[in-house]
């Protein structure tokens, strides 16, 4: 049986900062992902996520705990992970100006010791595969921010790594050049099985659009991991639309002993309400119901409001965030990029 | 090391080295005859002075030999400091090459581009000035020269190593190198005129022997030489053995201290 893509066992990362003392940017950090999985990382600005995809490619040593990356020890066997792996990040510059697409491809395929033939048969297959047929004698110097990160894409995919580390892969993009890339993962991953990625992005309806599974880091620490739709599911409460035939009156809310939250607005090109409550479990329903027949009139409709990954995640956040302010894990957070 | 891996990787990066004398020509003025402009004030020193007609063939040797100085500190040297800033070293890092052969090709790229600038300042400075050169023992020329060149990019790819740990400082102290050692190495003039001791401790830089080797050979006995032809060669060889093994020394060393420190992972 293959090892797992990604393993990560109480992984701990801090950095010596002046005047300040050591800093945590990762603390205790657990990790398995299994091979031909996307998965992604969520988190804010200086949770950790960078640091993760560094010490997982080889960039950095873990200060403590393990790290192993298809089945190889960070530590003691990055050789062995290189050969294996590929990174992109978003807005990223690498490569030369003067060279064309076709050549910065080239160049960096001889990194990895592709036969120059090999090579080209790769570069003219992935620059149609990316939207780069056209421009593949341009230079890159001569390239819009989109047609960039296409061709960093296409230098991830063009060793054909078993696993891909995509650090924020669209920001900076438009949201044409987005969805195109986000297409081109999907197909990438499509294609091989057990070809895995390990996405961060800031923006979730990507990592919810893609995805496997998630995990929620902060101040170092994973908060939460699981498939978008289990996370939404799983998350504190239920939440139910009801519209009413007119704005419920008195103290309903009292009769709902499962009532986390409630507000009310008007229906929709109608005179009556839509009431949106959040319950703290479904059973709960009954008892809302019945409170806004006896204060708002007839029941017109109920349907249960879908959550979105992005109320998971600052539910999650909220919730990690200690009374004086400060993001569980660590008493520090740090942008290490 | 898998050699094949190295010689391709070697091969990529001497890339973009090879393909910037072809798109950006402007290095024909900006690389060959604006300097050329220096070069030839020393020409009219000498010629003024009433200097031998073999001081014109120092200058104009110099001249080259200065291309070659300048390409092992900026393109050599300094040039990781570039790479961390746009993001290519990481991507080096963790290629399965590693950062040896990117030096190598970067050393192959440097030299081939940098033979252009030499040969166009030795052909101008020949045609215009009538420097003269005895080519009877072309062979040992091109083996000195040859030794010169491992030796002077063994050199700058140590520096690399260190360049890459101090950072920003590297660009204040590749500045600092430039003219005390056009200085200290006789670019312009014979070493032995600095006296013995200033030009033996100035023979830790490849320059010095080099120049003072090729004289020996170009210029002939005229030339007052530093050291004996055979002792400068011995010395050039073991300045080449040592710079390279200490270049592959500094980079793994570099490369773990970085791994340990985040050092290259931050682009500031």
């Amino acid at each position: 049986m293959l090892p797992l893509a990604i393993e990560t066992h109480e992984l701990v990362r801090t950095f010596r900062a002046r005047g300040r003392g050591p800093v945590t940017a990762l603390a205790g950090v657990t990790l398995e992902v299994p091979r031909g999985e996307l998965f992604g990382l969520l988190g804010p600005n200086g949770a950790g996520k960078t640091t993760l995809i560094k010490i997982l490619v080889t960039l950095l040593l873990p200060s403590a705990g393990t790290a192993r990356v298809a089945g190889f020890d960070v530590a003691t066997e990055a050789h062995e992970i290189r050969r294996r792996i590929a990174m992109v990040s978003g807005g990223e510059t690498t490569g030369f100006g003067l060279l064309t697409v076709a050549e910065q491809l080239w160049m960096f395929a001889q990194f990895h010791g592709i036969p120059s033939r090999e090579a080209k048969r790769r570069i003219a297959d992935l620059v149609e595969i990316v939207g780069l047929g056209v421009q593949r004698s341009t230079r890159v110097s001569d390239l819009s921010t989109g047609m960039r990160q296409r061709l960093n894409l296409a230098r991830g995919f063009l060793t054909e790594p078993e696993v891909l580390f995509l650090d924020e892969p669209t920001v900076g993009l438009d949201v044409g050049a987005a969805r195109d890339l986000r297409r081109y993962v999907r197909r990438w991953t499509a294609e091989g099985p057990a070809r895995t990625i390990l996405l961060t992005t800031h923006y979730l309806k990507e990592a919810e659009e893609l995805c496997d599974r998630v995990a929620i880091i902060d101040g170092g620490a994973i908060l939460a991991s699981d498939s978008p739709d289990r996370l939404r599911r799983s998350s504190v409460g239920t939440r139910y639309a009801v519209g009413t035939e007119r704005v419920p009156a008195g103290p309903w809310r009292d009769q709902v002993p499962g009532l986390r939250w409630a507000e009310v607005g008007p229906e929709e090109g109608g005179t009556g309400a839509v009431v949106t409550a959040e319950l703290g479990a479904d059973g709960d329903i009954a008892a809302l119901v019945a409170a806004l027949a006896a204060a708002a009139g007839r029941i017109l409709s109920v349907a249960p409001v879908e959550r979105s990954l992005e109320d998971v995640f600052v539910e999650i956040l909220d919730r990690s965030v200690d009374p004086a302010g400060n993001p569980a894990g660590s008493s520090t957070e740090v942008d290490v990029r | 090391m898998n050699v094949t891996l190295m010689l391709r990787a070697a091969r990529g990066r001497a890339l973009p080295r090879l393909t910037g004398q072809f798109r950006s020509p402007t290095w024909v003025l900006y690389e060959t005859l604006l300097p050329l402009l220096g070069t030839t004030a020393f020409v009219f020193v000498y010629r003024a002075l009433g200097a031998p007609d073999r001081f014109v063939s120092y200058v104009i040797m110099g001249g080259a030999a200065v291309a070659f100085w300048m390409n092992v500190l900026w393109m050599m040297a300094a040039q990781f400091y570039w790479e961390k800033r746009t993001g290519n070293l990481d991507v080096f890092m963790v290629s399965p090459c590693g950062l040896t052969p990117i030096l190598l090709g970067m050393s192959a790229g440097g030299i081939v581009a940098t033979l252009l600038r030499a040969a166009a300042v030795v052909a101008i400075g020949t045609l215009v000035f009538h420097a003269s050169f005895d080519l009877s023992r072309l062979p040992a020329v091109v083996g000195v020269f040859t030794l010169s060149l491992v030796a002077l990019y063994g050199l700058g790819a140590t520096l690399a190593s260190l360049f890459l740990y101090w950072g920003r400082e590297s660009w204040h102290v590749a500045s600092l190198f430039v003219e005390p050692v056009v200085l200290a190495s006789g670019v312009y003039f014979p070493v032995h005129a600095l006296g013995f001791g200033v030009g033996l401790a100035a023979s830790v830089v490849p320059l010095t022997l080099a120049l003072d080797a090729l004289r020996q050979l170009l210029i002939g006995p005229a030339h007052p030489a530093l050291l004996s032809l055979p002792v400068e060669v011995t010395g050039l060889a073991g300045l080449a053995v040592a710079y390279v093994a200490l270049a592959r020394f500094a980079l793994t060393r570099m490369e773990r201290l970085a791994r340990r420190e985040g050092r290259l992972s931050r682009r500031y």
